[in-house]
């Protein structure tokens, strides 16, 4: 086991490399972002039925885009490193509460802020982790 | 405070460390690419599976609960994937790293309370 699952590379990815890393997985968060709202439209006017599902516009662009998001994760995954990449995900919760407030006028209280305020702060600490 | 029932709780948790298992797959098969058709490799398809795996444990879960008490949970994810990238892949803990992840599940229990 422990041969099918060590590292690649002896040298390990530059810091442009880390950094390449960091700001795909970035850039995936606000399709994951797009994803998950264009589910939740075509959510609302959901129907189980084979037909209704594959000519559900939105729902189907929703699924699209986390294929782009999975295949993106995974460029980002070959040099980063996955302590670091994972938790970066969750930057699309930022996305996807503010882009909730606009479109579909959720709401948005102080816990909201706070929240994203921590999740981006905590972000912002793992990308200048990898620089280092 | 409706409470949230304990399958829902353990369905939701589960769904977080199949989806952690997930990203490990993910990982394995990434650090191998080389050329356009090594995207089709079983560790990648493994991942992939987990992933939706984990999502479908995830609609059950949420069918019964409070999203705000469950949404959160899923976070533990980025714990298992923390410890198993340091167990299978021999990275480091470091202080970003446990500053970043605390702060990141802070913030996700916080916008859970807030849903």
């Amino acid at each position: 086991m422990s041969t099918l699952i060590s590292s690649p590379s002896t040298g390990g990815p530059s810091a442009a490399e880390r950094r390449r890393s960091v700001f795909m997985v970035c850039s995936c968060t606000l399709i994951s972002a797009a994803a998950q709202i264009l589910m939740k439209i075509g959510m609302v006017h959901f129907t189980p039925h084979l037909v209704a599902v594959i000519t559900n516009v939105p729902l189907f662009c929703g699924y699209a885009l986390y294929g782009v998001f999975t295949l993106m994760m995974v460029l980002a995954l070959r040099q980063g490193e996955l302590s670091l990449i994972y938790p970066i995900i969750s930057l699309a919760y930022v996305w996807v509460t503010v882009l909730s407030y606009f479109l579909f006028h959720d709401t948005l209280n102080p816990l909201k802020l706070a929240g994203i305020l921590a999740i981006m702060t905590g972000v912002a600490m793992l990308g200048r982790g990898a620089q280092q | 405070m409706n409470g949230t029932p304990l399958s829902s709780i353990l369905l939701v948790l589960g769904a977080s460390i199949v989806g952690s298992f997930g990203a490990v797959f993910l990982k394995l098969g990434a650090v191998r690419l080389s050329g356009f058709w090594s995207l089709l490799n079983w560790r990648l398809a493994v991942g992939v599976g987990l992933y939706l795996g984990s999502s479908v444990f995830y609609g059950w879960g949420i069918r019964h609960g409070q999203l705000s008490v469950l949404f959160p949970m899923v976070s533990i994810g980025y714990v298992w994937t923390l410890l198993w990238a340091r167990i299978f892949f021999h990275e480091r803990f470091t202080r970003p790293k446990i500053t970043g992840l605390a702060l990141v599940l802070l913030g996700c229990c916080l916008v859970g309370l807030g849903s």
